[in-house]
């Protein structure tokens, strides 16, 4: 083997590429050159330093973003005829879901429009099963699980002890944006809390509306949209915010 | 709920390339040099992907996509044509940094001072094409030469020799700046 063969083989040899034949070939040659020993050395050693460096980069969380709203999105716009589907496929959800039409086609404003959406993440969250994405009952979990994935760091808090049980976190989409979903338990009852960004950061205090026989309670903080949606009672989701707000408001302050 | 076919292929569009986001991110930061250009050409290559999805028949996801950004490098090149060439042999750059010098002083391996990731950056932006993409296709992206081959369309031979090229440019840099900053 030649030396200038050797340079080049030296570098697969480092990468393990080469089979155990060439490989044999290559040791050879470098056992009898000291050239080409102290290029292999100091190739090895520039491949560990680089190596212990961070030279990866990692996407803006805008433009995972805009990539995901680019692509065809969950749920298309609701239409009468899927509507009529809804009631074709018999179930008591669906049943739910066809009598919020009248809403859905008689007022569609933003507010509006987006509720509706909200509504139909969570209906896809307990239809789908596709509730949870990572599971876990750890807040220290769940939220860093969020980094890189969304604009907005949804604030997670467990609220066990307050008689709702953090179950895990999803990704939707609301709006064709990718959007944050904390998922609580309440009994049997499944809580979503969706998160999104805003750029307001006036408090708006928490309102209910309900929809598809759904309980939505929203609100705005600190240049975040709050959703909870749920099956539950209006008064227990009431309760659900309040705790949820004051818990916030002691992770923010303490 | 109709659930169109879009949203299905969409949904295992997602699935299958949304996780190499920050690779094919990486690769266009390195071909581009540029942040908002990176960003622009990691977009439209995810909007090709999708719309060719339907042909991909594997084997890797990786250097499919690789491959896609790299004719949209290729593009945003010929749009830049003054300032870069596009990623094809450059004969001239290549001879103008011998493939490896002797190190007469002495056959001890010269222990390279570790440097921070910005420096080191900006040594590999600074090397010529197509030793450059070829180096961060396998020191960064962490490919086998095989998917390299894949990815670029050039023989595992070529891949072998540009990468060994790449590495001796890229050492040959180092150390002369670090005799400089002596």
């Amino acid at each position: 083997m030649t030396c200038d063969e050797a340079q080049i083989l030296l570098h697969a040899l480092l990468d393990n590429e080469l089979d155990a034949g060439h490989a044999r070939e290559v040791e050879a040659h470098i056992a009898s050159c000291p050239a080409c020993a102290a290029e292999l050395a100091a190739q090895r050693e520039m491949k560990r330093v680089l190596a212990d460096t961070k030279l990866s980069y990692s996407a803006p969380a805008g433009l995972r973003a805009r990539i995901e709203a680019s692509m065809p999105q969950a749920r298309p716009q609701p239409s009468r005829r899927s509507v009529l589907r809804g009631f074709a496929m018999g179930s008591a959800v669906s049943a739910l879901a066809a009598s919020g039409v009248v809403a859905v086609v008689l007022r569609q404003d933003d507010q509006q429009r987006i509720l509706s959406e909200v509504v139909s993440a969570h209906l896809r969250s307990l239809q789908a099963g596709h509730l949870i994405d990572v599971v876990s009952t750890d807040q220290h979990t769940v939220k860093p699980w969020f980094n890189g994935k969304l604009d907005v760091a949804p604030p997670v808090i467990d609220l066990t002890a307050q008689g709702f049980t953090l179950v895990g976190g999803r990704l939707d989409y609301v709006d064709a944006r990718a959007i944050g979903a904390v998922v609580y338990k309440r009994r049997q009852h499944i809580i979503n809390l969706f998160v999104s960004q805003t750029a307001s950061t006036e408090h708006r205090p928490p309102k209910t509306q309900t929809m598809q026989g759904f309980n939505c309670r929203r609100w705005g903080e600190r240049g975040l949209n709050f959703w909870a949606v749920s099956d539950i009672g209006g008064d227990e989701l009431t309760e659900f915010v309040d705790k949820f707000e004051a818990a916030m408001k002691v992770n923010v302050e303490g | 709920m109709p659930v169109s076919d879009d949203f299905q292929k969409a949904q295992r569009f997602r699935e299958a390339a949304l996780p190499y986001l920050d690779d094919v991110y990486t690769l266009a930061r390195y071909l581009l040099r540029d942040a908002s250009d990176a960003e622009d050409a990691v977009q439209e290559c995810y909007l090709r992907a999708l719309k060719h999805f339907d042909s991909y028949r594997g084997p890797a996801m990786k250097p499919w996509l690789f491959a896609i950004l790299r004719n949209v490098c290729n593009a945003e090149y010929a749009r830049r044509a003054h300032s870069h060439a596009a990623i094809e042999d450059t004969p001239g750059a290549a001879d103008q940094t011998p493939m490896w010098q002797e190190n007469e002083a002495s056959p001890e391996t010269e222990v390279l001072r570790s440097r921070d990731a910005g420096a080191i950056r900006k040594m590999i932006d600074a090397l010529a094409e197509p030793f450059k993409e070829t180096f961060v296709l396998r020191e960064i992206n962490n490919l086998s030469y095989r998917e390299i081959a894949e990815a670029v369309g050039a023989p595992v031979g070529t891949v072998m020799s540009r990468l060994a090229r790449a590495r001796a440019m890229l050492r040959a840099a180092w150390t002369a700046e670090e005799e400089h900053s002596k």
